[in-house]
């Protein structure tokens, strides 16, 4: 082997490996040097990136690679897999983290406690290490390393209102992670394996008498994925946690209902394809239904929210919704357009959280509720920032927002309820459109007086629209390339189905 | 009375308690909810290795029959991530009785019992 070779093989644990090294390193220099922690910080998300977009490049050839950890060979030991969907997760993890972090800086909220890079590191551990591993009890272990850090992110800052939401998010979180312990136990009791490639090959010869416990497991390990995306009923605890974290906190988390989205399309077809017997595509019959509402009541909730953060949270469940119709589809075509609208809602939702932080910042007391206030500082250039936003969380032409419904729209016409998908996703774009323009206005366009007892805020300087900014410019950068972005995302999704050639990389490997 | 029949029993009761408690709107019960859910979890993937009586879990030259060891390395793990998750709940839920002076999940202000039955 090669050295440039031997150094890509080793490339597939870097972005698990540099947050987990840079987290603890953070956590020792804060206390004695703020600005080399923060440093730190830095440098593994630049570095993240970087390693990401080498490995986004590198799986366009469209092999799988896998990492054995230890040299344990596959179906004993803990795999990591990177095939082109984890690439694509991997560098919209990376360059959403980045901005992030770029704002809790600027913004300064990064210095509300002690421990926010090392968490912010710890998430990015969990995050990667999700989108990477090729082990179903890894992938739990995973999910609670992000969630931990979650908690923590998300109580950043601290105040009544957090404790509150954050009470109800770990509680729920912790009744998901029981829950995905016991579809695991089922699922190991029944195949002998928790490799997701090995586990797919066992699950035809189950014995037809354990078909129903087969199916039992396979829903519950969907409960669980469809409370972290957040699809309807499972969607309870999200606009709640995200209106109230801390801004920067909440345009990560934009990503965190994506790691459901993610593990339902990794997981479907890898291990309940086909041959599955009773539980073949086992959430399939669900899964449009489900998805329908979610983006009804995520845009009707973008239509009744009362501040613009709680707008964007209800935008990101609405999105998940569109997001899942198309997924629902199972075809090579549907997946892929879920694919691309998945990285424009992910960015798109995190920019509408950070723009509402900025509005916040300059509205002393009416931060960012959707009343009129007094004028406030570069009123003009917010406006346009929400409007860009606005346009491409709704899907308007021109920005990605516009192509990934139209994809999904094309996509899933050839399916047998395309009538109900085109009604939900074209309805929910209108209130969506309504419920922006409705914000919007009455935020940048309707004033009152300044009140005596306001007094004079000081005026906070343009750094804080960096961030915002930079994830539009990733948005006009994804609709300008949307030709390669479309070609490789349905390059992954078909990937993705061809479950029997992944399990034969990840297999035969050792 | 088979040790299948007690087990599985066991975990069933578990589990309704635990459910009906995470139910509950207090936070202290929710917090006792959660960890007897968690407990049947853990013996519910425990038993995941069928259970075998008297038999190692690690390969040796005088024995022929092995209970399965993988699901006993799970149940650590989860035993450790439900521990620290517990621990870490049990003071979240402590910090927001104390600022916001309710131990009710909606953070509704609700009478203590003291308060409920002190007032006569």
């Amino acid at each position: 082997m090669s050295f440039a070779s031997s150094l890509a093989s080793q490339l597939v644990l870097a972005p698990i490996a540099l947050p987990a090294l840079a987290a603890p390193l953070a956590v020792l220099l804060m206390l004695r040097r703020r600005a080399a922690g923060v440093a730190v910080s830095f440098a593994s998300c630049v570095a993240v990136l970087g390693v990401a977009i080498a490995l986004l490049v590198l799986s366009a050839d469209g092999t799988v690679r896998t990492y054995e950890v230890g040299d344990w060979p596959a179906p004993f030991g803990i795999v990591l897999v990177l095939d082109r969907l984890s690439a694509i997760m991997l560098t919209l993890t990376a360059a959403l983290a980045l901005i992030a972090l770029v704002h809790a800086t600027v913004t300064r909220v990064d210095r509300d406690g002690w421990h926010f890079h090392p968490l912010f590191q710890f998430q990015l551990m969990g995050l990667n290490g999700a989108f990477l591993t090729g082990d179903l009890f890894n992938l739990f272990v995973f999910f609670e390393v992000l969630l931990i850090a979650s908690y923590g992110l998300m109580l950043h800052g601290q105040g009544p209102a957090r404790l509150k939401a954050g009470v109800q998010y770990v509680v729920v979180n912790l009744v998901g992670s029981s829950i995905f312990l016991l579809a695991l136990g089922l699922l190991y009791a029944l195949t002998g394996t928790l490799n997701m490639a090995d586990m797919g090959v066992r699950i035809p010869a189950i014995e037809a008498d354990d078909q129903w416990l087969l199916r039992i497991a396979a829903l519950l390990l969907f409960v669980v994925f469809a409370i972290k995306a957040a699809i309807v009923p499972l969607h309870l605890w999200l606009p709640r946690t995200y209106a109230v974290a801390t801004p920067a906190v909440a345009a990560l988390f934009a990503i965190m209902t994506k790691i459901g989205v993610y593990s339902i399309i990794r997981v479907t077809p890898l291990i309940f394809g086909d041959d599955a017997g009773a539980a073949a595509w086992a959430p399939a019959p669900y899964l449009l239904p489900a998805a329908m509402v979610t983006a009804l009541l995520g845009f009707g909730g973008v239509f009744t929210a009362r501040s613009l953060s709680e707008q964007a949270a209800y935008a990101i469940i609405g999105s998940t919704g569109t997001l899942m119709i198309a997924v629902a589809g199972w075809q090579a075509d549907t997946v892929g357009a879920a694919l691309y609208y998945l990285v424009h809602s992910t960015l798109a939702g995190a920019a509408l959280f950070l723009i509402a932080d900025v509005v916040a910042r300059r509205r002393a007391g009416f931060v960012d509720h959707a009343t009129p206030g007094p004028v406030f500082a570069h009123r003009q250039s917010v406006a346009i920032l929400f409007m860009v936003a606005a346009i491409g969380v709704t899907g308007l032409p021109p920005l990605s927002g516009f192509i990934g419904k139209l994809l999904i729209l094309d996509a899933v016409a050839d399916l047998p309820l395309w009538g109900w998908a085109w009604t939900v996703i074209l309805l929910t774009t209108l209130i969506g459109v309504i419920g922006f323009a409705r914000a919007g206005s009455t935020v940048f366009w309707k004033d009152t007086p300044l009140d005596e007892g306001d007094g004079a805020m000081a005026v906070p300087s343009c750094a804080d629209m960096i961030a915002p900014a930079a994830l539009l410019v990733l948005l006009a950068a994804l609709s300008a390339a949307a030709g390669p972005a479309t070609a490789y995302a349905d390059a992954a999704a078909a990937q993705l189905l061809d479950s029997a050639a992944t399990a034969r990389a990840v297999l035969d490997n050792g | 009375m088979t040790l299948e029949f007690l087990i599985a029993s066991a975990i069933g009761v578990l589990v309704a308690g635990g459910i009906y408690l995470i139910l509950r709107a207090r936070l202290f019960a929710v917090v006792l909810g959660l960890t007897l859910f968690s407990y049947a979890v853990n013996l519910f993937l425990f038993a995941s290795g069928r259970l075998v009586v008297d038999a190692p879990p690690i390969w040796s030259y005088d024995v022929d029959t092995y209970t399965d060891p993988l699901p006993q390395a799970l149940v650590l793990t989860a035993i450790v991530i439900t521990f620290g998750m517990t621990a870490f709940v049990v003071i979240l839920a402590l910090r927001s009785f104390l600022e916001t002076g309710s131990d009710h999940v909606d953070g509704h202000d609700v009478p203590t019992d003291d308060q409920a039955g002190g007032g006569e």
